[in-house]
């Protein structure tokens, strides 16, 4: 259970990890774009890479430029951002609500986004000018606000918070099922459920930059508030008498987290359990400090979706998986680990 | 004064846990929360150390409205040890007490070796120095207990505020943690269950009852049979010079002698 050595020997050896951290993604996104139909080499996605940053003709032909630059880099990107988002979103939230078994799909935020893109793809709300995207992002904005009503109405402690989350996720899924239910056609479900389950397969460069962005300041602020989590670890009134604020910070890193997963779920889907399992193997690495858990995390869980989707776009090809089923897949298992190791004695 | 309350009120919806309190803490003192259970002890702590918001009426460190402070400045100051205070995170015990540096860290510094000594002056304190390295979880709860007052020691308090502190520890590890606070450089506010532990360690008593002050001073002054009849509605027997120059109680079965006028 506990980390086999104090921080002081790791001190001196971070810089190193984290460099190789960083090796570790950059190779993993190099790699992960050569697996797949088309025979490319790691060579290739640098020349192409090179190439496109103006770095000097490469010599590799269109097709396959286009099938690293427009085809498979964005959507690896993508994968890293969003493994890096939803794990940042993941530690948080099971932090703040002091609760390691949180992740943003508690708070019912991924199924308001579902709602959202159902209701703009099913029912045409909104006349052909919103799109997926957007309804995605104001279903979960919509559910978010009704949570955090709901919780504060009931009291504001975290468990509320939890249980308005579990009220927001039924509710909002049975909006789902009954929109699709009742008003899609074939067509339409298979559209719909793809993209429930998560889906990197649509990613393009403007969905990289918009969530990259969205990722970066996101975490700029909640590493700037690294200390105020640290201060959470036994309760609120602590962290109070602490000197955090807590109404503030709970209502800064909820809202936060809250448009990290918005923007995400709107552009690759509702991925589960990034958020839920990685934050803890990030604390089994570094320890439960959020100065370096929030990198950590980011971290690890760009690497890991990376790899899950090469996976899912793989493994059945040309037959796709969708993204969260596999993520569903490794983390059941992952989260039974952890639920066994918990177990403490009484 | 280092803390004082001026007609302090708070209330929950229509209830007023906390009722019309005014007290002074003399630095350098240790004073005894008294009262039975839902006197209003816990929150009046709380108000003390500006987790809550007083409804009404003010709470003053060193004269000044503590609601006006900044928390971070208020934390530098007075340090709080909360009754059961737990952790889901696998925290080592060097962890919890690094948490009391907070208030004294800017947001992007790291650890400072002022924060690395001030930790291990704590952990000293305590006698817990060979214990930086253990897991949290796997200690007693005594040393669990001891372990906070090195976190809010870490903090640098001026005032500290203990909240039962003694609670579920034996008899051992109660006489242990209240000679430690008692030797402590700080002025400290402590709730206590026990009257007799309250007799050996505190200079001065309050006694709280539904949220107000019933009776406040020094331990003989405030230790009677008639007062502990009225509060907590037992029969006692108070040696006023017992054991150590301070009162010692005795409870004996049955209705109190002693009946609180209607």
């Amino acid at each position: 259970m506990s980390r086999p050595a104090p921080a002081v020997a790791v001190r001196g050896a971070r810089w190193l990890l984290w460099a190789a951290g960083l090796t570790v993604l950059a190779l993993s996104v190099a790699v992960a774009i050569t697996i797949g139909p088309a025979d490319l080499s790691v060579r290739d996605v640098f020349a192409v890479v090179g190439q496109h940053l103006g770095l000097g003709d490469a010599g590799v032909s269109r097709i396959r430029d286009g099938i690293v630059w427009e085809l498979r880099l964005p959507r690896t990107l993508l994968a890293a951002v969003c493994g890096a988002g939803l794990a940042i979103c993941g530690a948080i939230m099971q932090s703040l609500l002091r609760n390691p078994l949180a992740d943003p799909f508690v708070l019912g935020i991924s199924s308001g986004a579902s709602t959202g893109a159902v209701t703009v793809v099913v029912l045409g709300v909104g006349g052909g000018i919103l799109t997926l995207s957007t309804g995605a992002f104001i279903g979960a904005v919509v559910a978010f606000a009704m949570v955090l009503l709901l919780a504060a109405g009931a009291g504001g402690t975290p468990d509320r918070v939890v249980l308005a989350g579990v009220a927001a996720t039924q509710l909002f899924s049975a909006l789902t099922s009954f929109v699709v239910t009742s008003s899609a056609d074939a067509e339409q479900t298979r559209g719909v459920l793809f993209w429930l389950l998560g889906s990197l397969s649509g990613a393009g460069w403007s969905d990289v930059v918009t969530c990259g962005t969205v990722c970066v300041v996101g975490l700029a602020v909640c590493l700037t508030l690294a200390p105020a989590l640290d201060a959470f670890a036994f309760g609120e009134d602590a962290a109070s008498s602490l000197g955090i604020s807590v109404r503030w910070v709970r209502l800064l890193l909820l809202v936060v987290t809250a448009l990290i997963t918005a923007t995400l779920v709107s552009a690759a889907g509702a991925i589960g359990f990034v958020g839920l399992v990685l934050p803890h193997a990030a604390r089994a690495v570094v320890g439960p400090g959020h100065r370096l858990l929030l990198p950590a995390t980011a971290l690890i869980g760009a690497i890991f979706l990376v790899w899950v989707d090469t996976v899912a776009r793989t493994a059945f090809s040309p037959q796709e998986l969708p993204v969260g089923v596999v993520t569903a897949l490794v983390g059941v298992p992952a989260f039974a680990v952890i639920l066994y190791r918990r177990r403490r004695p009484a | 004064m280092s803390l004082a309350t001026r007609h302090v009120s708070w209330s929950i919806g229509a209830r007023r846990v906390v009722d019309d309190v005014t007290l002074d803490v003399a630095p350098g003192t240790v004073v005894g929360l008294l009262g039975p259970n839902g006197s209003g002890k816990s929150s009046l702590l709380r108000l003390l150390a500006g987790v809550r918001t007083p409804s009404s009426g003010q709470v003053l460190l060193d004269g000044e409205d503590l609601a006006r402070l900044r928390r971070r400045d208020v934390a530098r100051r007075i340090a709080v040890v909360e009754q059961h205070a737990q952790t889901e995170l696998d925290l080592l015990v060097s962890d919890v007490v690094t948490l009391g540096r907070i208030p004294h860290r800017s947001t992007w510094a790291a650890e400072s070796e002022a924060d690395r000594e001030a930790v291990a002056q704590a952990l000293e304190r305590v006698e817990l120095t060979s214990f930086a390295g253990r897991s949290w979880h796997t200690l007693s709860g005594g040393e669990r207990q001891r372990v906070h007052i090195a976190r809010a020691l870490a903090q640098r308090p001026q005032e500290l505020l203990l909240d039962e502190p003694t609670n579920h520890l034996d008899v051992h590890h109660q006489l242990d943690l209240l000679s430690l606070v008692r030797r402590l450089e700080v002025t400290s506010v402590i709730a206590l269950h026990d009257l007799n532990l309250a007799a050996m360690f505190c200079d001065r008593l309050v006694v709280l009852r539904d949220g107000a002050v019933v009776a406040a001073g020094t331990p003989s002054a405030v230790l009677t049979p008639e007062l502990i009849a009225d509060v907590y509605r037992v029969r006692a027997v108070v040696t006023p010079e017992g054991p150590g120059g301070v009162p010692s109680v005795r409870f004996e079965p049955g209705p109190p002698l002693v009946h609180r006028p209607a």
